[in-house]
């Protein structure tokens, strides 16, 4: 007789017994519950669940019961032990969710806080504002051509049919230097002229740029300013044209509701010329009509001159001050800012005009 | 050109209730340029009425003497009013303005206690009301002419209306009463009369005074009227006055007056000479250089060989058509006078104006063309006007020397108007309306136009197609785009400029636009060499400023004023740049040749001219100081430095196109940077700008922050980016390794990291310097220069060997090319 060989000893079985099974269950549920966080649920997982555990120790008695009675207890320990690990799985998961929460709220921050650290350039509102108009007559088809800034006298004046007694021709508008027959161009019409000797017609293209007159600076003159000046020589191009361009880009610029006028002026470089307005709707003191530029049919004289034949070509040409429409348009009140360079004025309008 | 309404309305039948907009429109829409339209009556408020001074009481113990006038207004009770001049008596008839009123320039009346009495009013004087300049004494109006209360603007002259215009300079015939009125006969279809159109004698066998014109080209027409005796008290009738006023022009005498009133009705300047003061028959030619005239003005003048003179046995009397001299004219007791009405070359007259400085009314209408028929008429009105108000004998010899070429015909298609204003106008709509100003139409295909005498700036068939245009109305001509025809739009050059601009600032700066003129002293303080090339500038001979007459060869030097003027307004971190135009004389030394304008020039021509124009590269500047990243709550901020400059210098070149491997930076000393902190920048191997520190002198001369750095690149000079090539991303992973070299400190970073490139070969995919270590324990003067490389290959994953291979093979190019060694090999 031996106690080893006994194949049930209830003593020693006590362990399987289904109340000691359910009670580590119960136990096990009750201490992972309590657990708060994950490190004590981590620490309660030996008791429940690590070899000296009720489940396992439960699990080595099986050996000691008869063979018949293994395969039920066996059964019986492993769905007590699936319980217990769900249960921990379950609180594990929760605490986890719970953590994760914290986390977030712990390393809430101010997003409220100043961020400007790497502050941001801007570009002057003459450069875009040309840019704007030159991508508006690019897409009418036209051609966005340069000039010199120290010109030829002939292509400022001569071409022109600005002959030499033109009182514009004095040193009281134009500034010279110290090279003959070269003058500070006073307009972008010489880019008209080196438009027509380099091209043939049909000629669409609109000049941009910086021009010069010896006019003192004060809040509406600077003796360096902008222009943009079109050109369009082709075949049975009339007033019409002009005027139908004019209006498009009024609308363009200006939005819907613009349109010109115009009114009968003189310029050497056309015939007939017109001055003309613009109705802005926008401007900040109340819509009304501005003075915006010039404009006419290309004078005969001018084709001639640059090797166009005025039989068979007409053309029109136009011109308006780009500084003057920034400040009619974006409410600019001193031509002071614009010479400046104060970067507080040209910071207000950023990249885009 | 000044004028009244009433004094148009003599010649031109305007509506009755004309208004001010539509007076304003007509004039606008007829080519004028409306300064002003006043309603004198508007520009005193409320009530201006007639009063008759009932009493005087002289009030004494003050420091002027000052009248307690009682005065009839038309109310039941006397006004009491209080007035400090005294040229009036019990009995006459005043203008008064009663409290509540306002005068020009914003005097309000109000009814007040001074001097001790009631004053409820004032007594006006002609300038009070605007009148004039007379504060002599207060305005006594005509006994009998009103009655009391009555409004007393009609009886002051308050009651028309002023027109300015401005005249475009090829419509010199509006800067008359006589093509004013013509011009609004047109807005208004209203009828016309022309006061040249009085019955006047012509030219005689014998001339009153001898003259003889010797340069019919600068003097085509010459008449003169001899009147004797007359009255030299006689002044000018008080209707002539008032027009004159109205026209902004200042009464002198009644032949002076006349003259100039018949320059504002006609358009006619005419000259008045004291004839006993002529010595001799008169002789009109060219001056003599060096010939001398003292002119009204008083102004002693050298005349030129250009210049017309009229000459007595004296010399020179008279600067024709511009000014006369002092010797020969009319005094305050002349009693003979010679009227002059003559035609001068407006050419002559403008250039004569400009040379002397002397734009008088009547070389202002010279230069813009006066009509050569008018010399007889205005003479003829100039006597009749002269003999009404200062009697006198009318000589009744004309003398006439009359050269002057008809108008030429002008052959016009009738079509060409329409075609080229785009609104039909059949051909007797041509005829029509030319035949309105003035032309004589003959002809049919082509019409032979023959402009009025009046119009010298009708020359060709265009000319006469604004015209048609101008009273067919401009706003009438319909809006019509133009078939579109395909263009290329912005420039390569322009797409980089405006790609260069974007990338600064969104890198942080801020783009300014400086005036290109420099100081020649600036290039002391920027350091530049005797001999630099930029200190060649083209010098304006007639600058704005004397202190900056040159074309700045630079950017960069009006840039750092632009600075400075920001620094000057309290910003401390500036980071600037500008792109534009430098003026680089030194091209060929043949001035341009003489270009006609009948024709193209020649090719040859053209080409020489363009090359004497001085090279206008564009170019980039930057310029920094101060923080470029700013402290904050989140820490310190960073001050820029010279690698600031040269990472602009390197935003450009990539936002232009140029990939790393074609920007190389070297170390270079150019003013005006710091010697030792100057990078040449090149693309391709060819330097394009530089970067780096100011060089302190520079710094101090020009007053700048401490470490300001700055950039300038010629932008014209970066070669045309390539289309750019896609390349092939590898899928593999990349290898990466570090590695740190301890070199001579003056080996140069870029050539260590371009050994290593060379050396890797083409497993390598970049290389880049992450850390700068400077110590003596690595050795005198050397330091150590840390890599981190990064191999991968287009189709497999890199074993370890092979990148380690890589690795040292990069590693013994640096080592043979400049001795380096693995630091803590």
């Amino acid at each position: 007789m031996s106690y080893r060989n006994d194949p049930y000893d209830p003593k020693q079985a006590a362990l399987l017994s289904p109340d000691a099974l359910s009670s580590a269950v119960e136990r096990a549920g009750e201490d992972f519950a309590a657990a708060s966080d994950l490190d004590a649920l981590g620490a309660l997982k030996p008791a429940h669940l690590g070899d000296r555990s009720p489940v396992s120790l439960a699990r080595r008695e099986i050996g000691s019961l008869p063979p018949a009675a293994k395969a039920d207890a066996g059964k019986r320990v492993n769905l007590v032990r699936q319980e217990i690990q769900a249960a921990f799985d379950e609180r594990h998961a929760a605490l986890e969710v719970e953590r994760a929460a914290k986390v977030l709220v712990e390393e809430r921050v101010d997003v409220t806080l100043p961020w400007d650290r790497r502050p941001r350039g801007a570009r002057h509102p003459i450069t875009t504002l040309m840019e704007h108009m030159g991508d508006l007559f690019a897409g009418m088809g036209y051609d966005v051509v340069e000039g010199p800034e120290l010109e030829l006298e002939w292509a400022n004046f001569d071409a022109l049919n600005i002959g030499p007694d033109n009182p514009v021709r004095g040193a009281m508008d134009t500034f010279y230097v110290d090279l003959p027959g070269l003058v500070m161009r006073t307009h972008t019409s010489p880019g008209q002229v080196r438009s027509m000797l380099t091209r043939q017609p049909p000629i669409y293209v609109v000049c941009p740029g910086r021009v010069y007159r010896s006019d003192e600076l004060d809040a509406t003159h600077s003796p360096v300013f902008h222009q943009i000046e079109g050109l369009v020589v082709d075949e049975g191009i009339t007033m019409a044209h002009l005027r139908g361009t004019l209006d498009h880009f009024a609308r363009a610029m200006f939005g819907p509701d613009a349109r010109t006028r115009w009114r009968p002026h003189y310029f050497p470089f056309t015939e007939p010329s017109a001055e003309f307005d613009v109705w802005f709707a926008q401007h900040r003191d109340g819509p009304r009509w501005v003075e915006w530029g010039g404009c006419g049919m290309v004078n005969p004289r001018v084709l001639v001159a640059c090797g166009i034949d005025p039989d068979r070509y007409s053309g029109f040409a136009f011109g308006m001050g780009v500084d003057r429409t920034l400040m009619f348009r974006n409410g600019v009140g001193d031509m002071h800012d614009l010479v400046e360079g104060d970067v507080r004025f040209t910071a207000n309008f950023g990249m885009e005009v | 050109m000044k004028t009244s309404l009433s004094w148009l309305r003599d010649y031109v039948e305007l509506p009755a209730d004309l208004t001010v907009e539509q007076l304003d429109d007509a004039l606008t829409n007829l080519g004028m340029e409306v300064e002003s339209i006043v309603d004198q009556a508007a520009t005193v408020k409320g009530d201006l009425v007639v009063g008759k001074v009932l009493t005087i009481e002289e009030l004494t113990g003050f420091k002027k003497p000052i009248r307690f006038c009682t005065v009839d207004v038309g109310k039941a009770v006397p006004q009491e009013i209080v007035c400090g001049a005294r040229n009036f008596a019990v009995g006459d008839l005043v203008a008064v303005i009663l409290p509540g009123g306002e005068l020009p320039g914003g005097f309000k009346i109000g009814a007040r206690k001074t001097y001790g009495h009631n004053s409820n009013g004032m007594i006006c004087s002609a300038a009070e009301l605007g009148l004039g300049t007379d504060h002599s004494g207060i305005i006594v109006l005509p006994a009998g002419s009103a009655v009391p209360g009555a409004d007393a603007r009609p009886a002051v002259g308050l009651d028309d209306i002023l027109v300015e215009v401005e005249i475009t300079p090829d419509r010199g015939y509006e800067m008359s009463l006589r093509g004013l009125a013509r011009e609004l006969s047109y807005a208004f279809e209203a009828a016309f009369t022309d006061p040249a159109l009085v019955p006047a004698p012509g030219g005689t066998a014998e001339p009153p005074h001898g003259v003889t014109v010797e340069d019919t080209v600068g003097c085509d027409r010459f008449s003169a009227r001899v009147v004797r005796g007359i009255d030299p008290h006689a002044s000018s009738p008080a209707w002539m006055q008032r027009r004159l006023v109205a026209a902004g022009i200042r009464t002198i005498s009644l032949p002076v007056d006349i003259t100039n009133y018949l320059m504002l009705e006609l358009g006619q300047p005419m000259h008045v000479f004291d004839l006993n003061r002529l010595s001799g028959p008169l002789v009109v030619r060219r001056a003599r250089p060096g010939e001398k005239l003292t002119t009204l003005d008083g102004v002693a003048r050298v005349l030129d060989a250009e210049d017309m003179v009229i000459c007595d046995d004296t010399g020179p009397i008279s600067l024709a058509a511009v000014m006369g001299g002092e010797t020969s004219e009319w005094q305050p007791d002349t009693v003979d006078v010679l009227l002059e009405a003559a035609h001068w070359d407006p050419v002559m007259v403008g250039r004569t104006a400009r040379r002397h400085k002397l734009f008088s009314e009547a070389a202002k209408r010279w230069e813009r063309g006066v009509d050569p028929s008018l010399t007889l008429a205005a003479l003829e009105r100039a006597v009749q006007i002269l003999t009404t108000h200062a009697g006198g004998t009318v000589d009744e010899r004309v003398l006439d020397l009359d050269h002057v070429r008809e108008p030429e015909v002008i052959l016009l298609d009738p079509a060409l108007p329409a075609q080229r204003i785009g609104l039909p106008y059949p051909a007797d709509r041509v005829v029509e309306l030319l035949t309105r100003i003035g032309c004589t139409v003959a002809g049919v295909e082509p019409l032979e136009v023959t402009p009025p005498t009046w119009r010298p700036d009708l020359l060709a068939p265009i000319d006469l197609v604004e015209e048609v245009a101008r009273l067919g109305g401009y706003n009438d001509i319909p809006s019509l785009l133009p078939p579109a025809r395909g263009g290329s739009g912005v420039t390569p050059a322009q797409r980089r400029r405006r790609t260069i601009g974007r990338a600064l600032a969104e890198n942080g700066y801020v783009e300014v636009l400086s005036y290109p003129f420099v100081a020649p002293g600036l290039f002391d303080a920027l350091g530049y060499p005797e001999d630099d090339p930029r200190r060649s500038a083209v010098r304006l001979t007639n600058p704005l400023s004397e202190e900056e007459p040159l074309l700045r060869t630079s950017l960069l030097a009006p840039l750092l004023g632009t600075l400075k003027r920001n620094l000057g307004r309290g910003q401390r971190d500036l980071a600037l740049y500008e792109i534009g135009s430098v003026f680089l004389p030194g091209g060929s030394t043949t001035p341009p040749p003489a270009m006609g304008v009948d024709r193209r020039p020649s090719d040859a021509d053209w080409a020489a001219a363009n090359a004497f124009l001085p090279a206008q590269p564009w170019h980039l500047a930057a310029v920094l100081t101060g923080e470029i990243e700013p402290s904050g709550w989140w820490g310190p901020g960073r001050t820029a430095t010279w690698s600031d400059a040269v990472e602009a210098a390197r935003i450009a070149l990539e936002a232009a196109g140029m990939t790393a491997d074609r920007v190389s930076v070297a170390a270079a000393e150019l003013a005006p940077w710091h010697p030792g902190r100057c990078a040449a920048i090149s693309v391709d191997g060819v330097v394009i700008g530089h970067a780096g520190e100011l060089h302190p002198a520079v710094i101090s001369a020009l007053e700048l922050p401490k470490r300001t750095v700055a950039t300038e690149l010629d932008l014209t000079a970066i070669p045309a980016a390539p289309v750019v090539q896609g390349v092939r991303i590898s899928s593999f992973p990349p290898a990466l390794i570090d590695v740190a070299l301890v070199l001579d400190r003056a080996v140069p970073a870029a050539r260590v990291e371009a050994a290593l490139a060379e050396g890797a070969g083409e497993l390598l995919e970049s290389v880049a310097l992450f850390d700068v270590y400077e110590s003596d324990q690595l050795g005198a003067g050397k330091r150590s220069l840390a890599y981190k490389l990064t191999f991968r290959a287009p189709d497999r994953t890199l074993t370890s060997e092979e990148a380690l291979a890589a690795r040292d093979a990069a590693v013994a190019a640096v080592a043979s090319k400049f001795g380096a060694t693995l630091r803590g090999a």
